[in-house]
């Protein structure tokens, strides 16, 4: 069934459209691609789901429930998590805080008054977050202080902070931008360890070609704001209009 | 101990340890001595120390975890002092009830302030929170002391007349504030030799409320709360979008930073049982920013250390004046003694400001970490030269 | 409609203070993003460029009277400006009478001077850091530079009269055709407000008609193309902070007539001058200058004897209360561009 529905949305920034009639729908335990050339409104679409925009008009349902209108903290409290195209992490703090914060989140909802209870005693959340350490491969630098993680270790950090939450749908705005291959292609198996052993459904935007097909279960093509195919990867591959759109241009 | 992991119960135990024994640390010369100005152990200079101690360590829960810079905090000060004198003036002297009414009713203005500057962040949330205080500042000065309503008292401000309700006080009570029966006044003094140690009620009082409010703050800090709060100040965008609601968290900050600054205005009306207006303005809360970021912002003993610093040098600064320097630098050939005098000249006495100044300017810039981090610079370098000592002696002994 | 009238000339002269300290700050913030809590310190050097230029011609020399006896009777010491020897007395009078807006062509290159020292030496150092650490250097600044007056001018305020031909009112009433004496307004307040156009208008032409001022601008909506264009905007920059600090400066000047300088009245005016530049909207020159007006007459309003007799004490919060709704409704202020300090 799907999990997330966009329905006929549409969004002017002062008279420019950056989406007209959106219509997507992603089904639960896939991962989901929204590709298209730059300025195609697939940053705008993301922070549409997220709360960050609000649509002109449209609806956007997760789970059978409304996302409009909602703040970006609900939105999260309902299941989606999103990884930023450059990571967002506490940078002030340690990373085992930095995984602590979404753990205390899921637990305690949006607010909670603990001021008088200490970390330490907080074991449970503690074993929770060193195992996502673990499966990261990040459980040495436990105690270091999020700034000084390299920009790998960053990404991966947040991707932990989000994956700790046991998100039903996970958004990741260009996960790989700028990494180097051999990076590419590690973060390409940890997100499909993530789909499979975790079943978290995914809505990925990606430039890297690359990743897309190495992931994708279903792909969307968006150009000049409006959704031009969806399909799978062997479908878009050999689609002609997505490659005048885009395939094409890029390979000029 | 008590919830506190090593470090922090002994630097707790070490604050219990030098305010309890402050009346003597504090007046090392003796009382006849020329020395005997730089005591800084009588009460109403000590008081000082603890209540603004008090008031920088809220203001430090504020700023120091989030952030959010309130150029307004002396309001809270100002309305916990008011409350007190009120309790004085309706019921009684006893300062529990007083000092219960200051912590509320700051804690609701809090609230209130709280709720709408925390609308807004960065530069707009200062301005806001001063405009706060400069109109509470306004009310209390003018406003809220006309005849038909006289609840400030305006420029002679609140204070206790001899014709006031006083409903629970009794003849057999002191006329001072009391904690059930025990003058905040009385102080025993105590000789030894040349010295002379002064034990005062406030003093301890103020003191025992000072080591709760400490206590209280290495909790916060050391809490989840704490931590996030500190996520506020790190990335509040992705506290928001980690599904935790930002807003409460800093709004809970604010009330308690305002509870404490509440509760440090009630303490002044216990050790002096009046309160002014003066106390809202916005140099007040100016004064309360310096010593934060003056002994370290973020960290806990900062604020308390920059409190102290600047109440004792404000007290005996400006009390050494042309002769004192001249004494000091009596050794000196009469023409360097007039020179050196000429120039400390500007910077002592009622120039006391002016160093405060150029100190708080040097420290913004190259010591953001306020006194606490130049402490530490400090310790690193000997280590390190110590170290090197070590490494050198090493080298000298296989050489040998 | 006369005392309607009156309010609003007299809500002119502060206007036109906050106005004019307003733009300074807004210039500064729009061009180099600084918060600058020592502006309000820059007005009050601006007032005691006044006093010191008073002062400098005001210098005299002794001579003994015979003739004369004071009341111990001890012959009298006269003191006689130089001004008055080497000139006569009439024309060093007149030069002596004439020191505030005389003052005027001594505080301009000062200010100019302090502005760019300051930008170069100490706020300079600032751009990367976060606006708390700008606000609070900038906060002991002015803390730094009242002491200073304060160590050589004393804590008193310092009459500093206007020329005398300047000190009558007018009688606006008349003009106007109501009862004499309906609206009589102080001369040097009507000049204070024309000459705070004057500082205004010019500061306005100088962005918009020279090249100088069209850089500036286009600085300001995008520092980093203007940048990438190989124009120098530092230094165009700096040299717009010593422009603001001349505007508060000469505000400064001319305010003394008006109120005796002391050593706190650029604080008292910064708090002021920063609600209104929020009112305003961050980092529009236009609604800096608007909203000092407006709130300089609103001010005089709420002080009317009906106003305050209907709401005791509403001209001493009002600005307060206007900022505190214009920042919760409108928060981007009467005309701030989109997006500018927003959150």
């Amino acid at each position: 069934m799907a999990i997330l529905e966009v329905k006929g949305v549409n969004k002017n920034f002062g008279g420019l459209a950056a989406l007209s009639d959106v219509n997507l729908s992603v089904q639960e335990d896939t991962v989901h691609a929204i590709i298209g050339p730059n300025g195609a409104g697939k940053s705008t679409l993301l922070n549409c789901l997220v709360g960050k925009l609000m649509p002109d008009s449209g609806s956007v349902m997760f789970d059978g429930q409304s996302v409009l209108g909602r703040k970006p903290h609900e939105i999260n409290q309902m299941g989606i998590s999103r990884v930023f195209q450059t990571p967002e992490i506490f940078g002030d703090l340690t990373v085992l805080e930095n995984i602590m914060i979404p753990c205390f989140a899921k637990r305690d909802g949006a607010f909670r008054m603990h001021a008088f209870e200490q970390f330490a005693h907080e074991t449970e959340l503690i074993d929770k977050s060193d195992a996502i350490l673990a499966d990261v491969s990040m459980a040495g630098q436990r105690d270091a202080h999020a700034a000084s993680l390299s920009r790998g270790d960053k990404r991966r950090l947040e991707m932990a902070m989000c994956l700790v939450q046991e998100p039903r749908l996970l958004l990741l705005d260009e996960p790989t931008a700028g990494m180097a291959r051999a990076d590419t292609n590690n973060t390409i198996d940890l997100l499909k360890e993530i789909n499979s052993k975790r079943h978290i459904t995914m809505v990925i935007i990606e430039h890297d070609m690359h990743v897309v097909f190495s992931l994708a279960e279903r792909i969307t093509v968006l150009a000049q704001g409006t959704p031009l195919v969806e399909d799978t990867p062997d479908n878009i591959k050999g689609n002609p209009k997505v490659q005048e759109a885009y395939l094409g241009e890029s390979q000029n | 101990m008590l919830g506190l992991n090593k470090n922090d119960t002994t630097l707790f135990v070490v604050i219990i340890i030098l305010t309890i024994l402050a009346p003597f640390l504090l007046n090392p010369f003796p009382t006849e001595s020329t020395l005997a100005q730089f005591n800084a152990g009588y009460p109403d200079l000590m008081e000082k120390f603890v209540v603004f101690g008090i008031f920088a360590i809220g203001f430090n829960i504020l700023f120091g975890l989030t952030g959010y810079l309130s150029f307004g905090h002396a309001a809270f000060l100002g309305v916990g002092s008011y409350s007190a004198v009120w309790i004085y003036k309706l019921f009684t002297y006893n300062v529990i009830p007083a000092l219960i009414l200051a912590v509320i009713v700051s804690g609701i203005f809090a609230v209130l302030i709280g709720y709408v500057s925390l609308r807004r962040s960065g530069i707009y949330f200062s301005i806001l929170t001063l405009a706060f205080a400069q109109m509470s500042f306004a009310l209390a000065y003018s406003v809220l002391s006309n005849p038909k309503f006289n609840l400030t008292n305006g420029e002679t401000g609140l204070q206790i007349y001899a014709n006031d309700l006083q409903l629970f006080h009794r003849e057999s009570l002191p006329d001072f504030p009391h904690i059930f029966g025990l003058s905040m006044g009385s102080t025993y003094k105590l000789g030894v030799g040349p010295w002379e140690f002064q034990f005062n009620v406030a003093y301890y009082f103020c003191a025992i409320m000072m080591i709760l409010s400490f206590y209280f703050a290495i909790r916060l800090f050391r809490s989840p709360f704490g931590m996030m709060l500190r996520a506020v100040k790190s990335n509040q965008q992705r506290l928001n979008y980690t599904g935790l609601n930002s807003r409460p968290y800093m709004l809970a900050a604010f009330v308690i930073s305002g509870m404490y600054a509440g509760l440090a205005g009630g303490l002044l009306a216990v050790t002096d049982p009046l309160a002014g207006a003066e106390r809202m303005q916005w140099t007040a809360s100016g004064e309360v920013v310096l010593m934060t970021i003056l002994g370290g912002a973020g960290t806990l003993i900062g604020p308390v250390l920059g409190a102290g610093f600047i109440k004792y040098f404000e007290n005996i600064f400006s009390k050494i004046n042309d002769q004192v320097l001249h004494q000091w630098f009596t050794f000196l050939p009469d023409g360097l003694e007039n020179l050196l005098v000429a120039i400390v000249h500007p910077f002592i006495g009622k120039g006391w400001h002016l160093t405060l100044g150029i100190l708080f300017m040097l420290v913004v810039i190259f010591l953001p970490g306020g006194l606490v981090e130049g402490g530490q610079r400090i310790a690193r370098t000997a280590r390190r030269l110590m170290r090197r000592d070590k490494a050198a002696d090493a080298s000298n002994v296989s050489a040998e | 409609m006369d005392a309607l009238l009156l309010q609003i000339l007299n809500g002119l002269d502060k206007g036109s203070a906050y106005a004019l300290i307003a733009l300074g700050l807004t210039l500064i913030f729009g061009t180099l993003g600084v918060v600058n809590f020592a502006h309000g310190a820059l007005f009050m050097i601006g007032a005691f460029c006044a006093v010191f230029i008073q002062g400098l011609l005001n210098l005299s020399y002794e001579t003994i009277d015979e003739t004369q006896k004071d009341f111990l009777g001890n012959p009298l010491k006269v003191k006689t400006p130089y001004l008055e020897n080497w000139f006569g007395p009439e024309t060093g009078g007149a030069i002596i009478d004439w020191s505030v807006p005389l003052a005027i062509l001594f505080a301009i290159p000062v200010m100019i001077a302090v502005g760019v020292i300051m930008e170069r030496g100490l706020i300079k150092h600032f751009y990367k850091r976060p606006h708390a650490d700008q606000i609070l250097v900038t906060f002991g600044l002015a803390i730094v530079l009242q002491e200073v007056i304060k160590y050589f001018y004393g804590a008193n305020p310092i009459p500093t009269p206007a020329p005398s031909s300047l000190t009558g009112a007018f009688d606006f009433g008349v003009l106007l055709g109501f009862d004499p004496n309906a609206i009589i307004y102080p001369y040097w307040r009507m000049i204070y407000f024309v000459f705070a156009i004057a500082i205004i208008g010019s500061v306005f032409a100088f962005l918009q008609f020279t090249t100088f001022g069209m850089v500036v601008r286009a600085g300001m909506a995008d520092r980093e193309t203007v940048s990438m264009l190989g124009i120098n905007i530092d230094k165009r920059f700096t040299m717009m902070f010593g422009i603001a600090a001349a505007v508060a400066g000469l505000a400064g000047v001319m305010y003394t007539p008006i109120n005796p300088p002391n050593y706190h009245m650029g604080m008292d005016f910064l708090v002021l001058s920063f609600v209104v530049v929020v009112v305003g909207g961050m980092g529009s020159l236009p609604g800096a200058v608007l909203a000092g007006f407006l709130l300089g007459i609103l001010e005089s309003f709420a002080s009317t004897t009906w106003a305050t007799t209907t709401i005791p004490g509403i001209n001493q919060v009002i600005i307060y209360v206007v900022a505190i709704i214009v920042l919760l409704t409108r928060p981007r202020g009467l005309m701030g561009r989109k997006g500018v300090m927003e959150e």
